[in-house]
């Protein structure tokens, strides 16, 4: 652990630390921001709680009031006293501004320094950071967290394959970060290289910035030889370092002491008891530049109950299954793209590379999942190509309980990404089939 | 034992045209070209001259191949010639997984290709049946 004397604080001693700063954020915030001070008028309610499960009474803030005070209107602090700005990375819509003050980006590194220590970093490692680098908070971030380790920080960012793996191998990286669809690519790119990723001294990958599932976990931990483990952060919260599995890989340890995780029921909107699903707020406790409460992620997970074997006391939420906003109702059954790719996994013969696309026809809305075909596949037979787009479509059917039109594409024909993967395709509105 | 090309297409436009130019490009020259399509891919046969180069170049330029073993039969240019054949191949009861054929540039005989399981077996048929099985050399060689 990078700070024991927090990781593992007693839950009473954590909630008397969360109940203090939640009550010094909301008053900074009131007397701050116009947009909180009016949310709390118009509400009704004090900017101050007796204990933490006054929380649930407070309003709520969405991406929405941080893009009406693009770029700076929701700052808490003076603009001299913002040492930096990042912005989302735009994943829905229009992005939206983040500062953070010294003091924030100091914070930040210790938790970025928290993850690497949990996938078992040490001053001792030497970290591929291969994470945007520049107004995502990604690259900036995960560097600040390995210098702060005392690790050796390559600020490769993203991009330039080949490079990354002569780097990987030349520079002796030990830990990689990047998003999993980008590592896997690595991993691709380096066997095509004549690299065999098992031999160089890589031992673990950070891998966040999209949703990513316990099969391509596998896979990647097979053809890179590591421990690949799952971090969570988005840019209006903090960034990465929000919340990280560790080796026990059952969770990700949220930094309570910094961030106060809530799960609720996307429809009436109050929170559920630990276990159960929902979508993920957080209340931004110690943050200066842009402090937020009970920011509505749209992420789905839940809180894992019990305790973790690391020793880590923070509760873990389970990793993001889906988001709200991409949750595709097909037919009335609610489908994340998330699970269509552990089928795939489970299937000899395709890529787990996949694409959702949905078009019109007619009024209909028509859902096709694109699916490479694996380049180790015999195709001489067309009935082996149309057995493996029937077994994709019945596992499909039978673990989402959906019948989807599968189409199977040519191998490396749906594109890579080298941030995050486009996994659903939106041709509805431009005309139809 | 011939070999064939398999080259796995998604029905977009400009694909055939692509994995052509790429095998123009390599200096390989086909003998036959079979396309069998469903209504969303295809799959595209090829025998040349010089297979292993073709899979190169066509690996190079992105294309998925797949190499399968066909056997290739000279069939007279008569009514029946055919029939004669594939008769022979049933008796020794061999599915045909599909088959084509190309007629040789100003030969009296066309040059049918199969696809069977148990092809040493079909082989060996035709041959004591007196049908002339060809060599791989013979297939590839361009003109005659």
């Amino acid at each position: 652990m990078f700070q024991p004397e927090l990781e593992s604080m007693a839950p009473g001693d954590l909630e008397a630390l969360q109940l203090d700063r939640l009550n010094s954020l909301l008053g900074r915030v009131y007397a701050n921001v116009p947009t909180y001070r009016a949310k709390f008028d118009e509400a009704g309610v004090a900017p101050e709680v007796d204990d933490l499960t006054g929380l649930a009474d407070l309003p709520f803030t969405v991406k929405d009031d941080l893009r009406a005070a693009y770029p700076y209107g929701m700052f808490a602090v003076p603009l001299g006293d913002i040492v930096r700005v990042h912005s989302s990375s735009g994943t829905t819509g229009q992005v939206s501004v983040v500062g953070y003050t010294a003091a924030d980006i100091s914070n930040w590194s210790d938790l970025m320094a928290r993850t690497f220590a949990s996938a078992g970093g040490t001053r001792d490692d030497i970290v591929q950071i291969a994470y945007g680098y520049g107004l995502f908070t990604g690259g900036l971030g995960a560097h600040y967290g390995a210098e702060r380790l005392g690790a050796t920080a390559i600020p490769i960012s993203g991009g330039n394959t080949k490079r990354q793996v002569q780097v990987l191998k030349d520079f002796g990286t030990t830990i990689l970060a990047c998003t999993p669809s980008y590592a896997l690519l690595m991993g691709e790119t380096a066997l095509e290289m004549g690299i065999d990723p098992h031999e160089l001294p890589l031992k673990a990958g950070v891998f966040g910035a999209e949703p990513w599932s316990e099969s391509m976990r596998t896979q990647l931990e097979d053809v890179l030889g590591i421990t690949a483990i799952d971090i969570y952060g988005l840019s209006e919260v903090m960034g990465p370092g929000v919340a990280a599995e560790c080796t026990e890989k059952c969770g990700l340890h949220v930094n309570e002491d910094h961030f106060i995780i809530e799960i609720v029921d996307p429809r009436t909107l109050r929170p559920v008891p630990d276990g159960e699903q929902g979508e993920v707020v957080f209340t931004t406790i110690t943050k200066q530049g842009i402090p937020l409460v009970r920011y509505r992620t749209r992420d789905i997970s839940r809180i894992v109950p019990g305790e973790c074997a690391c020793g880590r006391t923070f509760r873990r939420m389970e990793r993001i299954t889906g988001r709200t906003d991409d949750m595709l109702i097909i037919r009335g059954v609610n489908v994340y793209p998330s699970q269509i790719e552990q089928v795939l996994i489970g299937i000899p013969g395709v890529a787990p590379h996949y694409q959702v696309v949905l078009s019109k026809r007619g009024s209909m809305d028509h859902v096709a999942v694109h699916v490479e075909v694996g380049s180790d596949v015999s195709f001489d037979e067309i009935k082996v190509l149309e057995r493996l787009r029937n077994r994709v479509g019945a596992e499909i059917a039978s673990s989402l309980a959906v019948n989807l039109e599968v189409k199977l594409v040519e191998p490396k024909s749906i594109q890579r990404s080298e941030g995050k993967a486009k996994r659903v395709v939106d041709l509805r509105n431009e005309g139809s089939e | 034992m011939v070999k064939q090309l398999t080259v796995f297409l998604e029905n977009s436009p400009g694909r055939l045209a692509g994995l052509t130019r790429a095998l123009g490009d390599a200096g390989v020259n086909m003998r036959a070209l079979m396309v069998a399509d469903t209504a969303e891919f295809g799959v595209v046969r090829i025998i040349c001259d010089r297979p292993e180069t073709a899979r190169e170049a066509l690996e190079a330029a992105g294309f998925s191949v797949s190499v399968a073993h066909v056997i290739a039969v000279e069939v007279p240019d008569h009514p029946g010639g055919l029939a004669d054949v594939l008769e022979v191949i049933g008796s020794v009861g061999a599915n045909v997984e599909y088959a084509y054929c190309f007629v040789e540039p100003g030969g009296s005989a066309a040059v049918d290709v199969f696809r069977v399981k148990d092809a040493a077996e079909v082989k060996e048929a035709l041959r004591e049946a007196g049908m002339r099985v060809l060599d791989a050399d013979e297939v590839y060689a361009t003109g005659s």
